[in-house]
């Protein structure tokens, strides 16, 4: 093996085992950045010997051994060495008495609730949302700060910093390394359901930039779900976002045209969505059904894009169930983007003149103002009753409030269409 | 990215795997589905049960199994999401170890995009491996 092959192996063992082990040295030194840098020094040693010795059987027990040797020497010179010496001399002792196979399985018990509680520890409510994005990516996700930075397009320094800052205020204020119970976990599974999910919108539909799309973005933020789905399995939103993504990116290639323009969902062609995630995606949603029913937001959302992965053409759209659905979301999470959506699904269900009614209702809803979606969505009620100046004027609008250019060309294409008489009577997005 | 895995045990046998090995891969499933990873996987029962399908010059022959050339034989198949070829290297390794013994191809599939502006900058082409590049502790 080339020393290149060595390090491309190194990386690759980091992606796959350094959640887990930043996991369990937290459990061990009860402090996320400690734990990320003991993890760090592993890596660093691993980078030193195996080029030579080669990279060992069980890589991951290999780090994570090396970074308790090195948690040891840390605590030696802190105060409380005499007990953290004999809790982790204590570890080692039994570890190294377990046969590798056993270990194996008996650290990934332990390191699987340890995981979940990184996990929950990363998205806590303390901290701001652009942190526990930054932080979970990072920690969880395995991602290089540079990688985040240039994801949400911002500055590595930014970033950089948002990560210090945050370590600091888990320590400060003495968060604990634990899985929340009762009432509280709903809450805060709810913090961690949203990062990941403004990770993978960041990638399904980027808010500025070029590309509309970033499936790298995607698929971590499907990866950490999926991890989140085995970790908690018994929480049924969790398995309806883990369908909403999986059946979202199904979409993915489908989404843009050969020169990266925009295609609205209706007009996609559906020999591209990607079936094994719609597999994957009903089979979650499933797995929530059967959970106390499927009532939460993420279930929800989930049915709503599963009614459009079943449809084999546009025009088998369930759009009655779609609107159903939408009604049940906003009993659930009332919001005017709901409204919004609700109103596009009845438009298409019982006519565009009953979804503008819903939409002109929204008018002076004030978190909408700078929303693109809105004039939009007016815009193409508007085509399809002939009110054609109006739509032009209302795609226009749309088109100079969103920050992604590939949004803003679809937009402009759709308003130069009203006066050139070639309307568009297909929706959706 | 997305990557096909054909594992290929180099002999063909009509001995069915034993529980515990059957557990031992059951666990294996799980651990690749643990970390978010595997999308399918499935296994090719023997290939006596299958079919080859041949044209030739606008000429179809249908051999039926067993075939001979063991060697290439796929005895079945997992397809991961990774972000880089060396992860799936990584857990056909893994998934070898568990076997003992055979041979394990790993395709890069044709999901596109994939690559893009965001995505890993790992080309593989330099000699130092980007994390030691960047030990930044922040």
């Amino acid at each position: 093996m080339t020393a290149s092959d060595t390090h491309r192996a190194i990386d690759a063992v980091w992606r796959i085992e350094s959640a887990r082990l930043i996991a369990g040295l937290t459990r061990i030194v009860r402090d996320v950045g400690l734990a990320e840098d003991l993890a760090q020094d592993a890596l660093l040693a691993a980078l030193e010997r195996w080029p030579d010795s080669g990279v060992p059987d069980n890589p991951g027990a290999w780090l994570m051994a090396t970074a308790k040797h090195r948690a040891i020497d840390t605590f030696r010179r802190a105060e409380r060495i005499e007990r953290k010496h004999e809790e982790l001399g204590h570890e080692l002792e039994s570890e190294r008495e377990r046969a590798v196979p056993d270990m194996d399985e008996a650290i990934d018990d332990d390191i699987g609730d340890d995981v979940l509680r990184l996990v929950f520890m990363s998205c806590h409510p303390v901290l701001p949302r652009e942190a526990r994005t930054a932080l979970t990516l990072r920690l969880l996700g395995g991602l290089t700060t540079d990688e985040i930075a240039r994801a949400f397009l911002v500055p590595e320094p930014t970033v950089a910093q948002r990560i210090v800052r945050a370590k600091r205020t888990l320590s400060e204020r003495k968060i604990p390394f634990e899985v929340p119970r009762g009432a509280e976990l709903g809450a805060r599974l709810s913090s961690v359901l949203e990062v990941i999910y403004l990770v993978f919108n960041e990638g399904y539909s980027a808010t500025a930039g070029d590309d509309l799309v970033r499936p790298a973005l995607c698929e971590d933020a499907l990866r950490l779900g999926r991890i989140v789905a085995e970790l908690a399995p018994e929480e049924p939103e969790v398995h309806g976002l883990v369908a909403l993504m999986e059946i979202q990116a199904s979409r993915l290639r489908a989404r843009t045209g050969p020169s990266g323009k925009a295609i609205l969902l209706l007009d996609q062609d559906r020999g591209r969505w990607d079936q094994i995630l719609i597999r994957r995606g009903l089979s979650a949603l499933e797995r929530a059904e059967k959970l106390r029913g499927a009532n939460g937001p993420y279930a929800l959302q989930a049915a709503i894009v599963a009614c459009h992965a079943r449809a084999r053409t546009a025009a088998e759209t369930d759009w009655p169930r779609i609107a159903s659905l939408y009604d049940a979301l906003a009993a659930v999470t009332p919001s005017p983007v709901v409204e919004l959506n609700r109103a596009v699904a009845v438009a298409m269900a019982f006519g565009p003149a009953e979804g503008l009614k819903i939409i002109d209702a929204l008018k002076s809803e004030r978190s909408l103002k700078g929303y693109h979606l809105l004039p939009a969505a007016r815009a193409d009620l508007l085509e399809k009753l002939g009110r054609f100046d109006e739509a032009r004027a209302e795609f226009e609008r749309a088109a100079s409030l969103t920050r992604n250019a590939r949004e803003r060309e679809l937009l402009l294409d759709r308003a130069q269409a009203q006066k050139a008489g070639n309307h568009t009577h297909k929706k959706g997005k | 990215m997305r990557f096909m895995m054909l594992y290929k045990p180099g002999r063909e046998d009509d001995v069915p795997p034993t529980a515990e090995h059957m557990a031992e891969m059951g666990a294996f499933i799980g651990k690749m589905a643990k970390a978010g990873v595997l999308l399918a996987t499935d296994g090719l029962q023997s290939s006596a049960k299958g079919s080859r399908v041949r044209i030739n010059k606008g000429k179809f022959t249908v051999t039926d199994g067993p075939f001979t050339e063991t060697k290439e034989l796929i005895a079945g198949f997992a397809i991961v999401q990774t972000k880089t070829k060396a992860e799936a290297i990584e857990l056909a390794k893994d998934f070898l170890n568990l076997m003992g013994e055979g041979e394990s191809e790993v395709r890069l599939m044709s999901d596109t995009p994939a690559f893009d502006a965001s995505s890993v900058s790992h080309s593989g082409k330099s000699n130092q491996s980007p994390r030691a590049q960047t030990s930044a502790r922040a």
